[in-house]
């Protein structure tokens, strides 16, 4: 805050140094950070003798060799396979955590009933429940319902709100907003079907998006679930493709693994990167806000 | 806003049904695992009842106890450093300073991609023994370290994992300062109050809930970390990073003891089932929301 800095004219230069510091600090420590990133994008270009013998970011050598051979990869399947794969069930997953998460946030939010306050605690109790408690007797169930090596272990539990941290994230943003406009829409006629579709839908968008985006996100970081539940390698997601390829071409090929790395980060970036603000907002809302 | 308690539930039906279908019956069915001999491959009707047994092996298992010993050095060191980082970093992002978008993405994408098996895979390349740290160390005239080959090293590299994703916090924490109103800043000002005295006696105290939102995240995520070591250090060596999640998984899923895996989940809830209490607990004593401040100093 400039307002805590002293105002007067013979000490400016003092704020002009603190200012020199704090740009310091805040470029030295980005650089730290976002470097072994960078690293990983130039290492996806060079020869692999080039990766263990320079420190320097740019390629001397640029080659495509790595980014052609990873994408094919070691298996009979390419990137783009485990790609879809990964989409095949991160897209279900994101519309039914959507839509499950609003109906139930709006429930909580707009209703009174007996037994709220309970329920309501419980939700907010299952984002602090230990998911590897859970694990294995999901997996057992999930055994009997012949669902191993299939993808509805992964989306099907989305569709009954299990996460609780998207329905509060919900709650809140709509605790945030005053109901006036859905009660005229109630005096028009419209039953609460109706008022959550066309009043408080588009209002509470920024917070749909939020939990979209993150459960696109976390989904296509997640490695455990894929991990127990499936077994063919022609239904691995990129996370578990990843996990083989240094299980397999670990000594020799980095640039390989790097590219493959390189390549399943983007769309975590590309989405991160049109919609920066959202996350900003989503992962501030349960925390500032209440 | 609505009176009719049919139509609530009606809404919240989904949730109710995923609690108990997915949340409360494996809850309390690994309770019931964990007293069972149970293997994985066997049909579940051929679980035993072994009464505390699963526990009391536990108490003999030098795995189990070096395992819960990491796990417990892994949080203790992770929350707090992570803590204070994102703490300071958020802070001195909170000056007027030009380019504070760019900064704030910045460190924000690690925290974003931090979790994935890509950047796992990264590190394990990072702090390989002809990796980028040790080029560098040897660039700069120092000695290549065997990173993931020693037990301490190897921790230390799997920490910093962690901290190297202390970006959301500091998200959390820039809302929090910026959430500050800025009179109390003026008033103090003019009241003749010091830098240090500011931030003691307002910045901090209005920032206690933001602090605790973010401690108990931490805590309860930092305790069941798995795709760090499980990628970068498989454990080792010598069981050196081998967390209580991995421990659980290997032992339900590689050695298919799922009583004692069962087990050993349940004494992980019980732990982060402790602490939180304990935070909630004490937060009365430490936490200031908002309308408390008339009546405190």
């Amino acid at each position: 805050m400039s307002l805590i800095s002293t105002p007067r004219r013979d000490v400016a230069w003092i704020g002009r140094f603190s200012a020199l510091l704090r740009y310091g600090v805040l470029i030295g420590v980005g650089l730290i950070m976002l470097y072994p990133l960078f690293w990983m994008v130039a290492a996806s270009f060079k020869p692999n003798h080039e990766i263990f013998g320079s420190v320097s970011l740019w390629p001397q050598d640029p080659t495509m060799d790595g980014v052609v051979k990873g994408w094919r990869t070691g298996t009979e399947y390419s990137f783009a396979t485990y790609l879809l794969n990964s989409f095949a069930f991160i897209m279900p997953k994101v519309v039914l955590t959507v839509v499950s998460s609003v109906l139930v946030a709006y429930g909580f939010a707009r209703f009174r009933m007996p037994g709220k306050q309970l329920w309501f605690a419980l939700m907010v109790a299952t984002i602090l429940l230990p998911k590897s408690v859970l694990l294995i007797p999901q997996y057992l169930m999930f055994r009997e319902f012949g669902w191993l090596d299939t993808y509805l272990p992964l989306y099907v539990p989305c569709a009954f709100a299990t996460d609780g941290f998207f329905v509060f994230m919900v709650v809140q943003f709509l605790r945030g907003i005053p109901p006036d406009m859905e009660e005229a829409a109630v005096i028009d006629g419209c039953n609460s079907l109706q008022v959550l579709w066309h009043v408080v839908v588009p209002v509470i968008m920024p917070a749909i998006i939020s939990v979209a985006l993150f459960q696109f996100m976390w989904s296509l970081n997640d490695f455990l679930y894929p991990l127990i539940y499936l077994s063919s390698v022609g239904k691995y997601p990129v996370a578990l493709a990843l996990k083989m390829a240094i299980d397999v071409t670990e000594a020799t090929a980095w640039n390989q693994v790097l590219a493959m790395s390189t390549i399943a980060l983007l769309p975590s970036l590309i989405v991160f990167f049109l919609a920066q603000k959202y996350f900003v907002e989503g992962i501030t809302s349960g925390s500032v806000k209440g | 806003m609505y009176d009719n308690r049919v139509s609530g539930y009606l809404y919240i039906a989904p949730f109710l049904i995923g609690l108990a279908t997915f949340t409360l019956f494996p809850f309390l069915a690994s309770f019931l695992l964990s007293f069972s001999d149970y293997q994985l491959q066997d049909p579940v009707e051929q679980a035993r009842f072994l009464g505390l047994g699963n526990y009391t092996q536990m108490a003999g298992d030098d795995t189990f106890h070096g395992s819960l010993g990491v796990t417990f050095l892994y949080v203790f060191i992770t929350v707090p450093l992570k803590l204070a980082f994102a703490l300071f970093i958020a802070f001195v992002l909170n000056f007027k300073l030009r380019g504070i978008g760019f900064f704030r993405t910045a460190y924000y994408v690690p925290s974003i991609l931090g979790g994935s098996v890509a950047i796992a895979v990264l590190w394990r390349y990072v702090f390989a023994g002809d990796g980028l740290i040790n080029q560098v160390l040897v660039w700069a005239g120092g000695e290549p370290l065997n990173w993931l080959g020693e037990p301490a090293y190897a921790l230390f590299t799997v920490v910093l994992l962690r901290l190297w994703q202390f970006g959301s916090a500091m998200v959390v924490f820039l809302a929090g300062l910026q959430n500050i109103p800025t009179d109390l800043y003026e008033a103090a000002t003019i009241d003749g109050a010091g830098k240090a005295r500011i931030f003691f006696t307002i910045t901090l105290p209005l920032l206690t809930p933001v602090i605790f939102f973010n401690f108990i995240m931490q805590i309860v995520q930092a305790f069941q970390e798995f795709n760090g070591p499980y990628i970068i250090t498989g454990g080792g060596p010598l069981k050196s990073t081998y967390l209580l999640p991995l421990m659980i998984y290997e032992e339900a899923f590689k050695y298919f003891n799922v009583g004692y895996a069962a087990a050993l989940s349940w004494v992980l809830f019980l732990i982060i089932a402790l602490f939180t209490i304990i935070a909630f607990a004490s937060a009365k004593y430490w936490v200031f929301y908002g309308n408390e401040r008339e009546d405190g100093e």
